[in-house]
């Protein structure tokens, strides 16, 4: 198994995974905070539509987690803002 | 591929893999395009090709013989220098001048993006549907999933999204992945399905004349009856509970109207929950042409085609569920016959056989009037919004409430879900209204069809992508 870095932390998954498919393997269906009430948020619609599961990666923002191929090394910040 | 195109083609879920192997049989030069990193849409949806191995899912999936069929037709075309495949490749704009202009942004190398401008005298739009969704208390939390988000990360990555989980809705896609999930040893502890069976039995030439649903149907029923998962008809799930992560839902016995029949109620440990209320159509695309729509019987407005699959704008066509939610036999069988008018219409000789094209129209013809059956037995229930409370969030990304949307139809005067846009910002987050478009259309305007907002990009681009455009 490969690993991808999650806010500092390895995060092993399958090769063939999105960066979604690999947190919620890992038991995480939340990594994000809503913008009014605070509220978490992970996946959603699976397929690139809600923009529930937006993550940083390699500094980048607004990524939609269910839609990027993890790579072994790839670095992953959540608790990304959905206004940023 | 050096020489110009001839199609452009984008989607490559089974209408839009039908319809490129059927212009590419044609003698057509083909670009295919698609977001995902491997062909075969939401029906066939694969991990990438290097990844088969370590994430099996050959189980879960249909109708193989024909998706491996049309794969090996593709690599011909690829082989053979006609056909450019473009994986990783989201559209954002299609445009036409001279001729089409298909703007991507080619994420294949993600977060980086690179654009890219793809041109052909033709364009073909199979970019299929999404997960309709009704809101419901709860429907927020965390390990609430769209059903097809459920499906698609078992499909696509091997991965439950739980190990209780309950599936909630409308409509015989709650069945597979019912099985799918069951047959991988997670415990689906409810499939709560809205509609009355018996509403079937109004339509029984659709059900005689579609004997491939039947068989469909009973095998998942057989994978539901073995794993002992109930699906309880003239059910919901009305809502859900929990904190950093969903741990009850709440379900509820229907009455004819949809309402929860008091007294009902009772709740369900749960880790997951999915739903799903129908498709509605993905038309980002193909609305900034103007192309006309038309009204399809499960409430969306779909864009309107001519029997060879054209739209009113020339050089356009589209097939699959863009133009009706159908299925995927139903979004193949529209692919090939775009591809026979877009050969008929540049001048080639045809592709398929008398035979062959007679039966993709007789299947067209067939899986509508079922498509058309499945709608009305398996309605939005009319009365779903009694299910909300005044603080339920609609709009996800606004985090827009049902109270404040009731506002602003009744004190606002807001008749649409644009007028409700307006007023409260429901729809104006990062997904533009793709989820809650249908709930607060059907609250501001429950009896015409559902329309979507006009958006200016179909996918969220970097500047610096578009700057390098520029160039
Ligand atoms: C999440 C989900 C899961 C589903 N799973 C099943 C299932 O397991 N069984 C079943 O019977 N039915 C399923 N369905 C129903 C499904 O829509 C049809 O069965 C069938 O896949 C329709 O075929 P299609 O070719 O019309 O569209 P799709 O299969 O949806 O293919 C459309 C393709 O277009 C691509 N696309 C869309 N927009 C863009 C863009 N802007 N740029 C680039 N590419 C784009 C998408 O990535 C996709 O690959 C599912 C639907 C959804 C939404
Ligand atoms: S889960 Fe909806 S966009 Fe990723």
């Amino acid at each position: 198994m490969s690993e991808i870095v999650v806010d500092g932390e390895p995060l092993p998954f399958v090769e063939g995974q999105t960066v979604a498919a690999a947190l919620v393997a890992a038991g995480r269906v939340a990594w994000r905070t809503t913008r009014v009430q605070h509220r978490p948020r992970g996946v959603f619609c699976g397929i690139g539509v809600c923009f529930d599961c937006l993550v940083r990666i390699e500094g980048t923002g607004g990524q939609r987690a269910c839609l990027v191929q993890a790579v072994a090394g790839m670095t992953v910040t959540t608790g990304e803002h959905d206004d940023e | 591929m050096s020489e110009p195109a001839d199609l452009v083609v984008v989607g490559a879920g089974p209408a839009g893999m039908a319809a490129a192997v059927t212009a590419l049989a044609g003698g057509l030069r083909v670009v295919l395009v698609d977001s995902g990193p491997a062909v075969g849409g939401q029906f066939w949806r694969h991990p990438p090709e290097h990844a088969r191995v370590a994430i099996p899912t050959g189980d879960l999936h249909h109708g193989l013989r024909e998706y491996l069929a049309l794969c090996a037709a593709l690599s011909a075309g690829r082989a053979a220098g006609r056909l450019d495949l473009r994986l990783a490749h989201h559209v954002w704009s299609a445009v036409r001048d001279d001729e089409f202009a298909v703007h991507a942004a080619d994420r294949r190398e993600a977060p980086r993006e690179r654009p890219v401008v793809l041109r052909a005298p033709r364009l073909l739009v199979a970019t299929g549907a999404y997960d309709r969704q009704l809101p419901f208390p709860g429907w927020d939390l965390p390990g609430v999933l769209t059903i097809g988000g459920l499906q698609a990360l078992l499909k696509g990555g091997g991965v439950a999204a739980g190990s209780r989980v309950a599936l909630g809705g409308t409509g015989p896609f709650l069945l597979p992945v019912a099985a799918g999930l069951a047959a991988r040893g997670i415990a689906v502890v409810t499939v709560c399905e809205a509609a009355d069976p018996r509403a079937w039995l109004r339509h029984p030439g659709a059900l005689l004349r579609n004997p491939g649903k039947w068989a469909e149907g009973a095998g998942y029923a057989a994978v539901l009856a073995r794993h002992r998962v109930p699906v309880r008809p003239r059910t919901a799930i009305t809502g859900a509970e929990g904190g950093e992560r969903v741990t009850s839902v709440r379900i509820a016995s229907l009455t004819s109207d949809g309402s929860p029949r008091p007294g009902t109620e009772r709740r369900v440990e749960v880790d997951a929950v999915g739903v799903g209320w129908g498709f509605a159509p993905q038309l980002d695309l193909l609305l900034p042409f103007g192309c006309e729509l038309t009204d399809s019987a499960d409430g969306n407005a779909v864009v309107a085609v001519d029997d060879g699959q054209r739209t009113t704008v020339p050089g356009l066509y589209a097939a699959g569920e863009a133009c009706g939610v159908g299925g995927a036999p139903l979004a193949v069988a529209e692919g090939r016959l775009a591809a026979e008018s877009v050969l008929a219409d540049s001048g080639a000789a045809p592709a398929l056989s008398r035979k062959s094209l007679v039966r993709a129209r007789a299947t067209v013809a067939r899986q509508r009037a079922f498509a058309r059956a499945m709608s009305m037995a398996h309605p939005v229930p009319a009365a779903w919004s009694s299910w909300l409370t005044d603080e339920t969030v609609v709009c996800r990304c606004e985090e827009v409430t049902a109270g404040a949307v009731r506002a602003a139809c009744a004190e606002g005067g807001a008749h649409d879900h644009r007028q409700v846009k307006q007023l409260t910002r429901a729809g104006m987050g990062w997904c533009q209204g793709r989820m809650c478009g249908p709930a607060v259309h059907c609250l501001a305007a429950q009896k015409r069809a559902y329309v979507p907002a006009e958006r200016l990009v179909a996918t969220p681009v970097t500047l610096g992508a578009l700057a390098q455009l520029d160039e």
